[in-house]
């Protein structure tokens, strides 16, 4: 029996095709290693360039993380620009979540079938595509120089929720339309108008997706440099910002005045700099993690 | 269907209706306005770059000219585009956009190299050949690298691939007895050194075009990989079936059944990772250089427009100077290349869903 | 005169002792009822509803009686729950569907210019096929219809959400919990309590939309007893595929068949023992018997 299951397919030689295709099993996994290889380099890389910095020229981690920054490196401390990220990204948060927010429920809740509505829908991936440097010289030429604001924190935040906005209005949109409908016919079929059945049904169960998606589109504004560059700030967080209208150097522009300097103590400065930006983006994405995780499991409940 | 409300007898509404509905149409019409800040960020994005633009070309911003300002020539069109220096801030200033548009397109098509390959045959390898544990833990491997700020992969740029990658290449074309070129040595007179002459002596300083290609193509592989694998995780099943009980193997399935299906929608991916390239600004002022090179020598340094406009802004460039005005010129050239390649990559999404639909 | 029917039902169905003999208390009580003249609460003339181009209703005419259980049956694709939810006007939220022809609720034609469908939506509950509890506590599931609709304020709200609970045959079951998510609830209680939520407000006619499809036999025969006590003091409309269920709890039935036609509405031992169209009886026969 098993001698002639052999003969059986005997003359059908797979050898060439076998070894093609284990030979490009290869090759697309040494492609997908290469994402990784990277990663860990460049991880690898911060922090001995950290170590380098902490011991070969004795960055002491207390000065560093409170003291504003300096044009000379041993006095040089991370402190104000940490302050003047967290002032960002609370205006900015502020600025884009109520608007975002409101334009995702237009779009879902109310939007009718018309020109205008897909006018905006389009825009919005338009939006999504500008290069962030764009929204700094927006802001540069319209708050700054012609409202006559200034390279102020605020004047950065505007900038920021600009970029955000078309994000947070994504991921909101995703988020209310997977709302199951039958929650809210059973709603309408109260007599409630589309707004009571928003705030009272709809946001409430939308809110765990919205606020994922707003602290990851702030993950994605912390680290952003470009557009604070663009609006003019300070190239040396030189002291604490004492206010939105305050001029300011945030993390990610601080960090790129010290990779820009010759000094390799700058060079040790600037991956302590990230260290403590790549702590914040963890700790955010983190949270968004968590609140997408409790999100899904009540998620589940609401499907029975 | 009128939704207009009014009571009609049998069915009234009372007060609290009126309320209801009341609040409602307020609330609408809120919510009109914040969908309507976006249409007012891309017309705003549009007035600022032309009005201010205008000032480069003709003395007088848009609204100014309204105002009846006078029109003065300062930059022509024919200098603007044709030009091969660019030098708008130097004593005698020269405004050739060629050079930096150069560099960017010579990032972009060289990140694309890097990216578009390696993105595509690790969607490949995550859709097709991956077991699901293994696709589970390479996914958000890969995210991390899309969610690191760019200024960070700078920063790599600067302190690792700078010195130790593009160094490192450097050195052993320019000495062909480096380790791994000793073996082929006896090349050495017809290839190694015409190529290392046409070089003309590598110098690799703080910035080379290639480190900046590196560096970038490394930030855009995760946009390639994440949404080509969308697209041929979007490939119907049956169709991977159908070549399989044919006998095909993974290698044909994926290259004869897989890619030409999913074909739309990986472009539009390639298309957005261009995109992406072009827009860059951190990674590749950090890598690339200040330096308007017409150069394809990938050891110089060049300068995109992007890194003309992080190098203006960082000066301290009055209102009102030439300087100043030709960051709307450049911002408005970059904003249009992007747009148009958005535009493109719209339409390729649009093709893509009507193929499964 | 229906108890044929419900013997049938007994056997086909193998529900508990206990329910059993409530259908066939509920079916005397119905026969009873059906004697008493009643006034029409809502009815229709020539009403059809289209979604684009498909025809969803086509000419339907029906005067559907007050305090009555009005059973709407027919195989699926018949427009039955067209039909209910053209009562109401949730229709209205599908952008493609039309309404031509009449109809009217205690004499107003619902879709006049002049009227307002949430207004229409607060005299008219719904309850629909599948349980949606909304995200929130029982008590202000219970809650919300007043709270909507302007009349926490002059009701004692904890008042009215307990009498709506023991309405809907739940409060034995909830009383101390009132607090927990509606959504920790069982299928059945769910459907209970979305049914506590409907009955709230008070409104004069509940539509229900295979309320029991959802459920298991026992959490659907409770609703079944509880349909029974509901019709004291409110008009029920129920769509069901379930012709044992239409034939246990209904007075009157109307039988849709594909097409979106109204082929037979009659007392429900007349559409079940002698209907006059000979299509009726062979859907009821060819499922039924």
């Amino acid at each position: 029996m098993s001698t002639q299951r052999g003969d059986l397919f005997a003359d059908i030689d797979l050898g060439r095709e076998k070894l093609i295709n284990r030979l490009f099993h290869g090759l697309l996994v040494a492609a997908s290693l290469f994402g990784l290889v990277i990663l860990v380099l460049l991880i690898a890389d911060v922090i001995w360039e950290s170590y380098q910095g902490l011991t070969t020229f004795n960055i002491d981690p207390v000065q560093f993380l409170t003291e504003p920054s300096s044009s000379r490196a041993e006095r040089a401390g991370f402190g104000a620009s940490i302050v003047a990220s967290l002032w960002l990204m609370a205006l900015t948060a502020v600025l884009a979540f109520a608007i975002a927010v409101g334009c995702a429920i237009y779009l879902v809740e109310y939007a009718p079938e018309t020109r205008t509505t897909r006018l905006i829908e389009a825009n919005l991936a338009n939006l999504a595509g500008v290069p962030s440097i764009v929204y700094g010289l927006l802001v540069l030429a319209l708050i700054v120089n012609d409202a006559g604001l200034g390279s102020v924190i605020l004047a950065g935040a505007i900038a920021l929720a600009l970029l955000i906005v078309p994000i947070i209005i994504v991921a909101s949109i995703e988020a209310i339309r997977a709302v199951p409908s039958s929650v809210r016919d059973g709603s309408y079929a109260m007599g409630a108008t589309t707004w009571q059945t928003v705030r009272q049904v709809v946001l409430p169960q939308a809110m765990p997706g919205i606020l994922t998606g707003t602290i990851l589109a702030l993950a994605r504004a912390i680290g952003e440099t470009a557009p604070l560059i663009m609006v003019g700030t300070m190239l040396h967080a030189t002291r604490y910002p004492s206010g939105p209208l305050s001029s300011f150097s945030a993390m990610p522009t601080q960090i790129y005045n010290w990779t820009y300097q010759a000094d390799r103590m700058f060079n040790g400065l600037a991956a302590l700099g990230i260290v403590v930006l790549l702590v914040f983006l963890v700790v955010m994405y983190a949270l968004a993690g968590y609140l997408r995780k409790k999100y899904e499991t009540e998620g589940s409940i609401t499907n029975v | 269907m009128s939704t207009e409300p009014q009571s009609g007898s049998g069915i009234s509404g009372d007060d609290s209706l009126e309320d209801a509905h009341e609040k409602n149409k307020r609330v609408r019409r809120v919510l009109f306005g914040c969908a309507t800040v976006t249409v007012v960020t891309t017309v705003a994005i549009f007035l600022v770059l032309f009005d201010n633009a205008a000032s480069y070309f003709f003395g007088a911003r848009i609204s100014e000219m309204i105002a009846g300002g006078g029109i003065e020539r300062t930059v022509t069109f024919t200098e603007f585009f044709t030009g091969t220096r660019w030098a708008p801030d130097h004593s005698t200033p020269a405004h050739g956009v060629l050079p930096i548009v150069w560099g960017t397109l010579a990032i972009t098509i060289g990140a694309g190299l890097v990216s578009i390959p390696i993105g595509t045959a690790t969607a490949l390898y995550l859709s097709e050949y991956a077991n699901t544990e293994t696709r589970n833990k390479l996914k958000p491997l890969l995210e991390v690298l899309a969610g690191i700020p760019t200024i960070v992969y700078g920063y790599f740029a600067v302190s690792f691939l700078t010195p130790v990658v593009v160094g490192g290449i450097a050195s052993n074309i320019i000495n062909p007895t480096g380790a791994w070129l000793e073996s082929v040595s006896f090349l050495a007179p017809f290839v190694i050194e015409p190529v290392a002459e046409w070089m003309m002596g590598v110098r690799v300083g703080r910035y080379s075009l290639l480190a900046g290609i590196l560096v970038v193509g490394t930030m855009t592989i995760p946009m390639v990989s994440s949404i080509s694998e969308d697209a041929m995780q979007a490939v119907p099943d049956d169709l991977r079936n159908g070549a399989y009980a044919l006998g095909a193997t993974k290698y044909q399935v994926s290259l004869r059944i897989v890619l030409p299906a999913a074909v739309s929608g990986i472009f539009a991916s390639y298309i957005l990772a261009l995109s992406r390239a072009i827009g860059e600004t951190m990674a590749v002022t950090l890598a690339a250089g200040f330096n308007a090179n017409l150069t394809a020598n990938p050891f110089d340094e060049i300068m995109t427009m992007t890194a003309y406009l992080v190098s203006m802004a960082r000066g301290t460039s009055a209102v009102g100077t030439v300087e100043y005005q030709s960051l709307f010129a450049v911002g408005l050239l970059l904003f249009l290349m992007t747009l148009s390649m958005n535009l493109l990559n719209d339409r390729m999404k649009r093709r893509f869903q009507e193929e499964y639909r | 005169m229906s108890s044929n029917t419900t013997d049938t039902s007994n056997e086909t169905e193998s529900t508990t002792d206990e329910s059993s003999t409530l259908i066939e208390t509920e079916v005397s009580v119905d026969s009873q009822r059906s004697q008493t003249p009643t006034e029409t609460v809502v009815s229709a003339t020539n009403l059809s509803v289209s979604y684009g181009e498909q025809r969803a209703l086509s000419d339907v005419s029906i005067e559907i009686p007050e305090n009555k259980v009005t059973a709407i049956i027919g195989p699926s694709g018949c427009g039955k729950s067209t039909f209910l939810r053209s009562i109401n006007r949730m229709n209205d939220r599908i952008p493609s569907c039309s309404v031509d022809g009449e109809l009217r609720f205690k004499g107003t034609n619902v879709y006049a210019d002049h009227v307002d469908p949430v207004a229409l939506r607060r005299t008219i509950g719904q309850v629909f096929q599948a349980p949606n509890p909304f995200p929130k506590s029982i008590y202000d599931n219970v809650a919300y219809g007043l709270r909507i609709q302007g009349k926490a304020d002059d009701v004692d709200l904890d008042e009215a959400v307990e009498r709506a609970l023991r309405g809907a045959a739940l409060w034995d079951e909830v009383d101390g919990q009132l607090e927990e998510s509606g959504l920790d609830l069982s299928g059945g209680q769910q459907q209970r309590l979305c049914i506590a939520r409907a009955i709230a407000p008070d409104p004069e006619v509940i539509l229900m939309d295979e309320p029991t499809s959802a459920l298991d036999p026992v959490a659907a025969s409770k609703i079944e007893d509880l349909i029974d006590e509901l019709v004291s003091e409110y008009t029920v409309i129920i769509v069901t595929h379930n012709m044992q269920q239409a034939a246990r709890i209904s007075d009157k039935t109307a039988v849709f068949l594909t097409g979106g036609e109204l082929v037979e509405f009659d007392d429900t031992a007349t559409v079940f023992e002698n209907p006059a169209d000979s299509r009726v009886e062979d859907y009821i026969t060819g499922k039924f018997g």
